[in-house]
């Protein structure tokens, strides 16, 4: 039996199915292997949900569109390695809902900023980016020290992660609003806080410390990105993907 | 013009030479938001674009800063601008094409029309107020994507419904090329935004898939609302305009049926060329390149049937404006569909990911293609609408087009030059082996392409301007059409 094209130009039914199976073969050969292949994600040790000021803080990140600008997928290249840091692994985003590796670099990669600038630093960029980097194009943020981190209820947050597969324990459910809090409080006992989410930044970061404000927030996340997992330990089989 | 409700049966239309009561207000509609929100896309990429050279221009504001009115010139520029442009056509072509008035009649459509708008407006708040799933060309939030799904599922609805009822026996290649749109945004759509609100009373929501998966995730979504938005969508406008206006059969029926299948199951592999040298798996980065580059046969064989069409007509392009916008866009469209997949290679990539290049890639395809036979579409379709013989000035359209074109040179050598400059600089070493380059400094390279960029903008939105103008004079000053024959479906049909 000969096919001719002239049964599907005559039948919209069949047409429509034809276009679903063309369409959908190269979608599920490249993405279902992804969450099938144990390897993709890398098993090196260190990674671990956001803390909630982080967590608010990333979404304050994607609230101001930042990814349009910069991105956080450092590439295996010398000048890259060379200029921001270890190239990225995908598990060093394995909590990330959504993922953030950008497409443009407007602006310098983040993926390793943790750590690099102090908190000072970072309060008189976003105040005035120019302050600091004459040569920068960046928007000025100052907005964020003014604002108070106004999040209703945080722990609703943590568990809609949760629901997505970031694994939050139920004693950091329960514990988030206080460690929302506590992180930016240079008063406050982080032991529980630092026990849950180890290496995360703490203390007063937008030089308030009276207030808990937006600037602090993402002052907290950026001074955890690219800082969980410890490349002293790391072997190199453990990076075969 | 409302006698569609009562010619209920595809047969009543059927009869040679008679009269089908087509559905043109909806189109008509459709046609004033095309160009509303192409003025809109334009001057909002205008501002941004003069945003990155003179940062002062962000306002100290938050609801002005670059990074929320970025995805608004997107969104402008794709679903509004694109996306109207689709609808105004494919609802033109698939009445036509099958002599059959629109399903559900005129009510339907309009609830089509003002549901989408609706759709645009919420996205576009949404993104000023700081609302977004923080993912490029997906950033609508929970609540929108579904309002979008239940307003997509009645297009496909109205779309198929309309084939259903057809007086012609064949379905017109322009309408598998827009079914193939319809049906794969769809997918993309549910695919790419499936997520878990943190409450059903607020607007923020996690995505399901996380890291390397839903990178991928994304970019099967985004190269394929290139591919099948800004592509198919737009190659049904071309199966349908460009031999109408050159009153020539499509070039190859042959070459349609191939260049369609290849097209569509090709393109759907290319989104991994996006992540490039990242933590994506390796073989994942090779298979998106591997098509990318496979990619470019349909594309061109695509170009060529367009483009051949033509054949024994080329002395029209000396005379109308209106087919030179049309035939520039296929033309535009071959030259970025060669430049992608020489971006995807992935030594190329290495330079040009994370620089302007890709800018300027995008640029001639959505100013130079997707704008360009968008235009040329609304200078046919408005007087036809409208009842009048011809457009009040085809001067006006000359001037637009190579005021158009001149903006479009601009920019995109500008971007070519800026991002190419930019990732050599990235990868520069001095001769002690140091990095020879701050990043700060490449950021200051870069300010006299922005300026040019800006500039090419300006001309463009000038360009569109003066459309407007010479449509509303059409309208409001044409000359009538006399009494309108029963139009045959296209040649090649």
């Amino acid at each position: 039996m000969k096919f001719k094209h002239a049964l599907l130009e005559r039948n919209v039914v069949l047409l429509a199915i034809g276009i679903v199976v063309t369409i959908a073969i190269g979608g599920l050969v490249e993405i279902v292997p992804l969450h099938t292949i144990k390897s993709t994600i890398e098993p090196v040790q260190g990674v671990r949900p956001y803390t909630p000021l982080e967590l608010a803080g990333r979404n304050i990140y994607m609230r101001e569109g930042c990814y349009n600008c910069h991105s956080q997928m450092v590439r295996p290249f010398r000048d890259e390695v060379e200029r921001y840091g270890h190239y990225s692994l995908a598990a060093e985003s394995m909590y990330d809902h959504p993922f953030q590796w950008g497409s443009k670099r407007t602006g310098p990669d983040l993926a390793r900023v943790g750590g690099k600038y102090s908190n000072e630093w970072h309060v008189a960029h976003f105040k005035d980016p120019r302050a600091v980097v004459p040569e920068s194009i960046m928007p000025t943020y100052g907005f964020l020290a003014r604002r108070d981190l106004a999040i209703k209820d945080i722990a609703a947050h943590l568990k809609a992660l949760r629901a997505v597969g970031v694994p939050y324990t139920d004693d950091m459910v329960k514990n988030a609003a206080a460690d929302l809090a506590a992180q930016a409080d240079p008063e406050a006992d982080t032991k529980g806080l630092t026990d849950r989410y180890p290496k995360a930044a703490l203390g007063d970061f937008d030089g308030d410390p009276k207030r808990l404000t937006e600037m602090d927030a993402i002052i907290a996340y950026m001074q955890i990105l690219g800082r969980m997992v410890d490349f002293k330990t790391v072997k190199p089989e453990q990076l075969r993907q | 013009m409302q006698l569609a409700g009562t010619l209920g049966s595809a047969q009543t239309a059927a009869g040679a030479g008679e009269r089908v009561a087509y559905d043109y207000g909806v189109v008509r509609l459709f046609t004033i938001a095309t160009v509303f929100w192409g003025v809109a896309a334009f001057l909002a990429g205008v501002y941004i674009a003069l945003q990155l050279a003179f940062p002062v221009l962000n306002l100290d504001f938050e609801f002005t800063s670059f990074g929320r009115l970025r995805p608004l010139h997107t969104s402008a520029a794709v679903f509004a601008f694109g996306g109207n442009a689709l609808f105004a056509t494919s609802l033109y072509v698939v009445q036509r094409t099958c002599r059959a008035p629109l399903w559900g009649g005129p009510a339907a459509a309009e609830f089509l029309f003002w549901g989408y708008q609706l759709f645009i407006v919420m996205a576009a708040t949404g993104y000023l107020l700081g609302i977004t799933q923080g993912r490029e060309y997906a950033e609508p939030e929970w609540y929108v994507d579904i309002w979008l799904t239940l307003v997509w599922v009645l297009y496909f609805a109205i779309f198929v419904g309309t084939i259903v009822r057809r007086s012609e026996p064949h379905i017109y290649v322009a309408n598998w090329f827009y079914l193939a749109f319809i049906v794969t945004v769809a997918v993309l759509h549910l695919g790419n935004n499936l997520a878990v609100p943190v409450s059903l009373l607020g607007a923020k929501s996690y995505s399901v898939f996380s890291g390397v998966q839903d990178a991928l995730t994304q970019w099967w979504y985004a190269h394929n609302a290139v591919g099948f938005f800004l592509t198919a969508g737009f190659l049904g406008i071309m199966y349908y305009f460009v031999p109408k206006r050159a009153e020539r059969p499509i070039y190859s029926y042959r070459l349609s049926i191939v260049h369609f299948w290849s097209l569509i199951f090709l393109y759907i592999w290319a989104g991994p060329h996006h992540l490039h040298y990242t933590a994506l798996p390796d073989w994942a980065q090779s298979l998106g390149m591997m098509f990318s580059v496979m990619l470019w046969m349909p594309s061109w064989g695509g170009m060529i049937n367009g483009l051949m069409t033509l054949s024994g007509a080329w002395d029209k392009l000396r005379t109308d404006p209106v087919l030179r916008f049309m035939v520039a866009a296929v033309g535009f469209y071959g030259m970025s569909t060669f430049e992608g997949p020489v971006m995807s290679i992935k030594a190329v990539n290495a330079l040009s990911h994370y620089t302007d290049w890709t800018v300027g890639h995008v640029h001639s395809g959505a100013l130079g293609w997707v704008a360009f036979i968008s235009f040329g579409a609304v200078y046919f379709l408005v007087p036809k609408l409208w009842g009048k013989r011809e457009l009040w000035s085809l001067k006006l359209v000359s001037y637009h087009f190579w005021i158009s074109t001149i903006g479009i040179v601009l920019y995109i050598t500008a971007m070519w030059v800026s991002g190419i400059m930019q990732g050599l600089m990235w990868r520069a070493y001095d001769k002690l082996g140091f990095l020879q380059y701050s990043f700060a400094e490449t950021v200051a390279a870069m300010h006299p392409y922005y300026v040019i960029r800006a500039l090419g903008g300006v001309l463009f939105l000038l360009g569109a301007l003066i459309m407007i103008y010479n449509l509303v004079k059409t309208v409001r000053a044409g000359e009538p059409a006399r009494e309108e024959a029963p139009a045959p479906a296209p040649a090649a049909a």
